[in-house]
């Protein structure tokens, strides 16, 4: 099936069966392709004893872990095809992911965005709250994974304002303006989890205290990006919202789960606080003693299918986060396909051997 | 020496010490050396030696009890035969200085094998321990304490420290040192180094290193037994997640039965790992990511025969970039041999032990080629044993000095 043909299937329709058949049809596809193109994956493949005719169910494919895209240019597409090189936001120093984008993948990618977000957000364009800074956005060579979030998501906004200044300053008096000129209208406010928390929040909440407050009664927030910081800080999805809506009446309020390395393919929290696999993608579960699947219920390594990738090897990567899958096209608010949720990164082991004194010494100083 | 003292007040607060105090540091610079193998010395490590035996809670500690049958009496006076017992009339033998030894933080006993041969080579020694909480380190610290108490003419011998990285510390105590001896990576050692030594001073550094096993598959048939080698390899390998220098990390297969002799080895080795080992969620992903990345350029296949806890790799070849790909926590390639000298390919200057099953005659063409690589040959089961011929250091000879009397 052409990829536009998936586009027009409603992202939250297909059941089970139907679903595992296409997924699997498209996914083998994909791995044939890739192996054909990118000979790092062709090696990789070839170590697990991949053979196409072993291949029974998308369950069944290989799984590449995410890391290696720091660790390897994997590309499946001639230098020349490359439109744009989206990479991880790594902190200084770390090595960061590089996925390798041609014009088909890139323009999917924002396709299949629009379609799963319109299912939250209607089909209209509206007025946007972007909660972040414009400088991020500017440098187009290197598109960073927050840029690349708040390009994708600019295209629901009709008029758009950054809610920050570059130097993280709350830029109020914009604020005011925009929410003025909109009074009484739906808003859409996008960033990420923990610049909506400490930068937007944090803010707001202290004006809150001198008396000035902000009405986001009509906003409806889409954030995504982690919890890992904001864990850090004790704050539970709950309390983020509660406090939300404490502060400015944001009551609508969806989290989204999604990578770098699978554009486009997002996973959207509902209306009862569970994330979902829209019909261009999904999540397995695995164990860690064998990689085999995980039970509905049970934490498992989270393996993520997509079938956007035809540019890069990406559409079957393995994760570094646990999850746990609830359930399938039984979620209460009627969306079909797993829903599950998130619960963090994979704990880093502390394992024995003559290892390093160096980092520890740096650790406690 | 004394004005140093009193400059470095302030910094020795910062400085924890387990063993001795603010003023031994005093004693230590003004106590002579002895000669190696004193007797008091000897009989010291004995007296700790019975403490720690005698103690309940140190036979939950394999590591303890190991070091403290290796300080036994009788373990003790075969050392000092085999380095003493050959020393010339005109030739007269002491301890060099002091001793700094700079100990691992993930192998809680390493410092206690470093102290042991400082003390009996004849020096005083300064021990920095990790700043981790080891038990194992509180329950040895706590025998040598009692047992120093009844030989307190070894107080000055004896300092052992913690202190949170600072280089003005690891300066001070490197100005006192005429043997410093760093445990630990590549990293450490240029972090020490940058606090400099007396002129006269010499250093022992243990660098990073990488091990092998050869396995004869005939003589592993015929002569061994699966499951007493099974355990031994468990502890070359699992006991330290596969993460000591000495782990090896590739397993080298010779002989005519190597198909038999692969699934005897694995599958008892297997049977031990599977009730012992526990595996977290991000070995298992990092085993995956080693794989993926060797076979995206040396040609090799995953065995797929057990599960996350023993993940084995067939190399095609022999080649050095496999070295960049070496894993840990049950991650082992292996590769079937004809010639033990296509071997040569993966010998770099890291490489330290050869764990063998076999005649180790045969590994011997090898070690003669003239390579880079290769400190040790010993038996599988043994790659951990300590001595002072270690990493391809004597470090009786390093920590003496020899006085010639003609």
């Amino acid at each position: 099936m052409e990829y536009t043909d998936i586009l027009n299937i409603p992202p939250y329709s297909m059941k089970k069966e139907e679903k595992e058949t296409l997924l699997t049809k498209e996914l083998a596809e994909l791995t044939e392709l890739h192996r054909e193109n990118c000979c790092e994956y062709k090696n990789m493949t070839d170590c697990t004893g991949y053979q196409r005719e072993n291949i029974h169910s998308y369950y069944d494919l290989p799984f590449l872990p995410v890391r290696l895209f720091k660790e390897r240019n994997l590309k499946s597409i001639p230098d020349e095809q490359i439109f744009k090189v989206m990479t991880s936001s790594g902190t200084t120093g770390q090595a960061v992911s590089k996925i390798y984008l041609d014009r088909t993948t890139a323009s999917n990618q924002q396709k299949t965005l629009v379609k799963i977000v319109s299912e939250f957000m209607g089909s209209a364009r509206l007025p946007m709250i972007i909660v972040d800074c414009p400088s991020v956005v500017k440098n187009r060579q290197m598109f960073s994974a927050r840029g690349a979030g708040i390009l994708g998501f600019s295209i629901f906004g009709a008029k758009k304002i950054y809610a920050l200044k570059d130097n993280m300053e709350l830029d109020i008096e914009a604020l005011k303006g925009f929410l003025e000129e909109y009074r009484g209208k739906k808003i859409l406010l996008f960033g990420f989890t923990f610049m909506v928390w400490q930068h937007f929040y944090h803010r707001l909440s202290e004006l809150k205290k001198q008396g000035k407050s902000f009405d986001l009664s009509n906003g409806i927030l889409i954030h995504g990006g982690g919890w890992k910081k904001l864990i850090n800080d004790r704050v539970s999805p709950e309390e983020f919202h509660d406090r939300l809506q404490a502060v400015c009446g944001l009551n609508r309020i969806h989290d989204y789960y999604g990578m770098v390395e699978q554009t486009g393919c997002i996973y959207m929290q509902c209306e009862y606080g569970h994330l979902h696999a829209s019909v261009f993608s999904d999540i397995i579960t695995r164990k860690k003693d064998d990689f085999s699947v995980c039970k509905y219920g049970e934490t498992g390594i989270i393996q993520v299918v997509s079938m956007l990738p035809r540019s890069y090897p990406g559409h079957s990567l393995l994760t570094e986060d646990e999850g746990v899958i609830l359930g399938e096209d039984n979620c209460p608010c009627g969306r079909k396909g797993k829903y599950f949720k998130i619960l963090g990164r994979l704990k880093n082991a502390e394992i024995r051997g003559c290892s390093d004194t160096y980092a520890e010494m740096f650790q406690s100083k | 020496m004394q004005k140093c003292f009193n400059q470095n007040k302030e910094l020795e607060k910062q400085i924890q010490f387990l063993t001795g105090n603010r003023e031994s540091t005093e004693a230590l610079v003004h106590a002579p050396v002895l000669p190696p193998f004193s007797k008091t010395v000897i009989d010291f490590l004995s007296e700790v030696s019975k403490k720690l035996l005698a103690m309940k809670e140190t036979k939950q500690y394999p590591d303890i009890v190991t070091w403290a049958f290796w300080i036994r009496k009788a373990s003790i006076l075969a050392y000092k035969e085999r380095f003493c017992g050959t020393l010339k009339e005109n030739e007269l033998c002491l301890g060099r200085g002091t001793v700094f030894h700079i100990a691992p933080s993930n192998v809680p006993v390493n410092y206690a094998y470093s102290l042991t041969a400082g003390l009996l080579t004849g020096n005083k020694n300064i021990v920095r321990v990790s700043s981790k909480e080891f038990r194992q380190v509180e329950l040895i610290n706590w025998a040598v304490n009692e047992v120093l108490e009844s030989y307190s003419e070894l107080i000055p011998y004896i300092m052992i420290v913690k202190y949170a990285h600072n280089r003005e510390i690891s300066d001070y105590l490197s100005s006192l040192t005429d043997v410093r001896v760093i445990w630990g990576g590549d990293a450490t050692i240029s972090e020490i180094r940058k606090s400099p030594l007396p002129p006269r001073a010499r250093e022992i550094t243990f660098a990073d290193r990488y091990s092998l096993a050869v396995i004869d598959s005939d003589y592993y048939l015929e002569k061994e037994d699966a499951k007493k080698i099974a355990q031994g390899f468990y502890n070359d390998t699992y006991m330290t997640d596969q993460n000591a220098c000495t782990s090896p990390k590739i397993v080298i297969w010779t002989g005519n039965f190597i198909y038999e002799a692969k699934r005897r080895f694995w599958n008892a080795l297997y049977e031990l790992a599977e009730k012992q080992y526990e595996i977290q969620p991000v070995q298992a992903v990092d085993k995956l990511v080693k794989m993926y990345l060797a076979a995206s350029e040396c040609g090799c296949r995953q065995v797929k025969e057990f599960d996350n806890r023993m993940v084995r790799v067939e190399l095609q070849k022999l080649q050095s970039s496999i070295l960049e790909y070496l894993g840990n926590s049950g991650y082992f390639y292996e590769y079937d041999c004809d010639n033990i000298m296509e071997l040569a390919d993966i010998i770099s200057d890291k490489c330290q032990t050869v764990g063998y099953i076999g005649e180790k005659e045969f590994i011997r063409p090898l070690l003669e080629a003239g390579l880079d690589g290769i400190d040790r040959v010993v038996p599988v089961g043994k790659t951990m044993d300590f001595d002072f011929i270690w990493d391809g250091y004597n470090l009786f000879a390093e920590m003496t000095r020899l006085i010639s009397l003609i």
